[in-house]
């Protein structure tokens, strides 16, 4: 008995772990897709987005101007300036310098440098004096240095990304594509299954067992095993690939369990109220409209909130009954799919495409999540 | 004219019939009870007349029409549950219009009909409130102001009280008793409480696995219960069953009790009373029949003597309980709050026989009231 106490504590601090740490494995690459989407291609390969916040100090490549403005004097050329001239950057402190890619920080600030017949001097301002006995390339001369840049955050991924018409890597009409797949393939799933679970909770007719037994079974049938029978259907009926096709798919796949969630919760309905709407002169299709759907709304909250996930995130089905080889009707997983081909090494970008596709889901989580929960509960904890 | 007539009515679940051929005559207007212990079929029977239970076999007639097939919105009726079935996102004013509105009642007739019915039940203050936001009375009455504003013939009413605490219910009762004289309907009211069914019923249909035991008027059944189940169901504390042997004497029969004599009241028919003669019986004795000392101007001759020890005193302010055993049998017997019996005490009580039950210990049958058989 004295152990139960401890037993407990114990537990209950498992529990405070585990929550803390799917926090974390939630939050983390979360916000660091966050604000990588946020910031430019330079700043992602310099610095983790943990230290987007802080100043960095990053290597820059610099060149001389070129032999044209060199003066010449006694066999020795000199090209003088500052590397912040003219660059369209906000002048930086320089702290460290070098002439070679390999040591770009070799030297501090203001020292003098001889070798080979070259001296250079870089100031901390970014003035150089760079001397030569031989001509200096019509380039002017490479070198590094290194400076602390201060924080800078950019919309220019999200600019190019959704609102850049000549983009045609652009996530804007994927958007609006997985929006036209997912609304109506929430809707229609839970208008159909709202009405069979009326029926299958409440109304007497035979075969009823027998019904619920068969979309009890449906649950369980892998959607994969229904792909290419389904598309086959689909182009001998004349439907063919398109959104008709997608809706459909979904609504099929997410009947089943629509079905069960929402049979579960209205028959946990109390039959008094029901019966007593029936004694008020209510036919089956008043109850179900005006007694049954408003009590059942935080079962028809939750299903949505997954139907709506799930059809957000699907590749699959997409694949397969929607995008056809004009790729006018691609969704955002696939559109990332392409940009990971395409733009592998373009982390921004894909971060921002990635944000982009997350954004509605989170928005509709955070908004619903109440429901979710209740309606998940409700039906099994009185 | 809402007479209800039950004829024959059968109720089976598969191969289980619960309820065997009941027949019953319910007047228009008439003030119904059913009482009975759990799964007597009492519900069971109301839900048949409400329609919310099919009739497997029989008639069932609500005025002049058959209404075996009739669904239950067109039967004119009204029901009140056990736990009220309010409509739980529907403001009160919602939930008592809702039939109003059902029946594309116009909005003008709907108000004045609920504003009506919520005066009387005094609950105009709450038309805006959700049900969650009522008290267990106030659910109640919002319940019974859904049903009256449709003006239904009948009144259909399932434990309505149970749920309400002790002193609520002795206010329901009476108010439901004042709405039948008020509106006038036909109420037929489900109950295993006997105080609610002694106080409010014009009649009392008692009931026991799914058969009708007895019909009667309240006082009827008190006094006249047709078996034994029925003379223990009605009363509180029980009628006390006594084993006895009856016996002829000189002037008319006796119960033989405990070595003494019980002389029995005079019979309408002692020839039936004579087929019983010297068998064993079962006295019937309500405990407020049994006094501390013989009560007076009563003839000897109706009174008889019970010799026992108190197991038990039990006052209650107004009266005393004494839990006695006599003859090997325990007895409860309702004296006056000034007896002095104490625990442990031997004592002897007077049994007022113009009032005692004789039944047969194998059908459990009345001899002295029962049906002729």
């Amino acid at each position: 008995m004295d152990n139960i106490a401890g037993t407990k504590s114990s537990l209950t601090w498992a529990v405070h772990i585990t929550v803390v740490l799917l926090v974390a494995l939630w939050v983390f690459p979360t916000v660091g897709l966050l604000v990588s989407s946020f910031r430019t291609g330079d700043q992602i390969s310099t610095s983790g987005w943990w230290r987007a916040a802080f100043p960095t100090e990053q290597t820059m490549q610099f060149r001389t101007a070129g032999a044209d403005e060199a003066i010449e004097e006694d066999g020795v050329w000199t090209l003088t300036g500052n590397v912040f001239d003219g660059s369209g950057t906000d002048p930086l402190t320089i702290s460290a310098w070098g002439t070679s890619s390999r040591t770009p920080n070799a030297y501090e600030a203001g020292e003098m440098v001889e070798d080979d017949g070259e001296s250079w001097t870089v100031l901390e301002n970014g003035d150089y004096t760079y001397t030569s006995t031989e001509e200096p390339s019509r380039r002017g001369e490479r070198f590094f240095g290194s400076a602390l840049v201060a924080p800078e955050f950019t919309f220019g991924n999200y600019q190019r990304m959704l609102f850049d018409p000549s983009n045609v890597q652009g996530m804007s009409q994927a958007f609006f594509n997985t929006l036209t797949v997912s609304i109506p393939a929430t809707i229609i799933p839970i208008v159909v299954a709202a009405f069979a679970a009326y029926a299958l909770a409440w109304m007497e007719f035979p075969g009823r067992a027998l019904l619920i037994a068969a979309v009890v079974g449906f649950l369980v049938v892998p959607l994969q095993l229904a792909l290419i029978p389904l598309l086959r259907l689909h182009n001998a009926i004349g439907i063919g690939k398109g959104y008709m096709g997608v809706w459909l798919a979904h609504t099929a796949f997410g009947l089943p369990l629509a079905i069960y969630i929402l049979r579960n919760y209205m028959v946990g309905l109390p039959r008094d109220i029901i019966e007593n709407a029936r004694v008020d002169g209510a036919t089956d299709f008043q109850i179900f409209m005006r007694i049954i759907l408003p009590l059942s709304f935080p079962a028809l909250a939750a299903f949505a909130i997954f139907q709506f996930l799930w059809t957000w995130n699907d590749l699959l089905v997409a694949l397969v009954f929607l995008i056809d080889s004009s790729g006018k009707t691609t969704v955002m997983t696939r559109q990332i799919i392409e940009l990971l081909g395409t733009r592998g090494g373009d982390w921004e970008i894909l971060a921002t495409a990635a944000f982009v596709s997350m954004a509605v889901p989170l928005a509709v989580f955070f908004l619903m999540q109440k429901y979710l929960v209740r309606g998940l509960l409700a039906g099994s904890v009185k | 004219m809402a007479q209800i007539t039950l004829n024959k009515l059968n109720k089976t679940y598969g191969a289980v019939e619960v309820i065997h051929d009941i027949d019953l005559k319910i007047a228009d207007k008439e003030f119904v009870v059913f009482v009975g212990p759990s799964g007597c079929g009492k519900s069971t029977t109301l839900r048949m007349i409400a329609g919310l239970e099919e009739v497997s076999d029989g008639e069932l007639w609500i005025g002049e029409d058959m209404v075996n097939d009739v669904p239950s919105k067109d039967r004119d009726i009204a029901m009140v549950f056990q736990n009220y079935a309010l409509y739980p996102h529907m403001t009160v004013y919602k939930n008592m219009a809702f039939g109003l509105a059902l029946r594309k009642a116009k909005e003008s007739e709907i108000d004045a009909k609920v504003r009506e019915a919520a005066r009387i039940l005094d609950i105009e203050h709450l038309l805006n409130r959700k049900p969650k936001a009522l008290s267990g009375g106030q659910r109640q009455r919002v319940a019974l102001g859904r049903a009256m504003v449709r003006n239904p013939e009948v009144f259909l009413l399932d434990e309505p009280l149970s749920n309400l605490d002790a002193k609520l219910r002795g206010t329901m009762r009476a108010e439901i008793t004042k709405l039948h004289k008020r509106l006038d309907a036909t109420f037929v009211y489900v109950t295993h409480d006997q105080v609610e069914a002694m106080t409010m019923a014009d009649r009392i249909v008692v009931m026991r696995d799914g058969h009708i035991l007895q019909v009667d008027t309240p006082q009827e059944l008190y006094d006249r219960p047709v078996d034994m189940f029925v003379a223990s169901f009605i009363g509180a504390p029980q009628m006390n069953m006594l084993p006895a042997t009856l016996r002829h004497t000189e002037t008319g029969f006796a119960a033989e009790f405990d070595g003494r004599l019980m002389p029995l009241p005079v019979q309408d028919n002692p020839a039936r009373l004579a087929s019983f003669g010297d068998r064993g019986v079962i006295l019937g004795i309500r405990p407020e029949d049994m006094h501390e000392a013989p009560p007076p101007g009563l003839p000897s001759e109706q009174l008889a003597a019970i010799h026992g020890t108190v197991d038990l005193a039990e006052p209650l302010g107004s009266e005393k309980h004494l839990n006695l055993s006599a003859g090997g049998v325990q007895i409860v017997a309702r004296v006056s709050a000034r007896c002095p019996a104490v625990t442990g005490a031997p004592i002897d009580l007077t049994v007022d026989m113009r009032h005692v039950h004789l039944f047969d210990p194998d059908t459990e049958q009345s001899i002295l009231y029962g049906r002729d058989s």
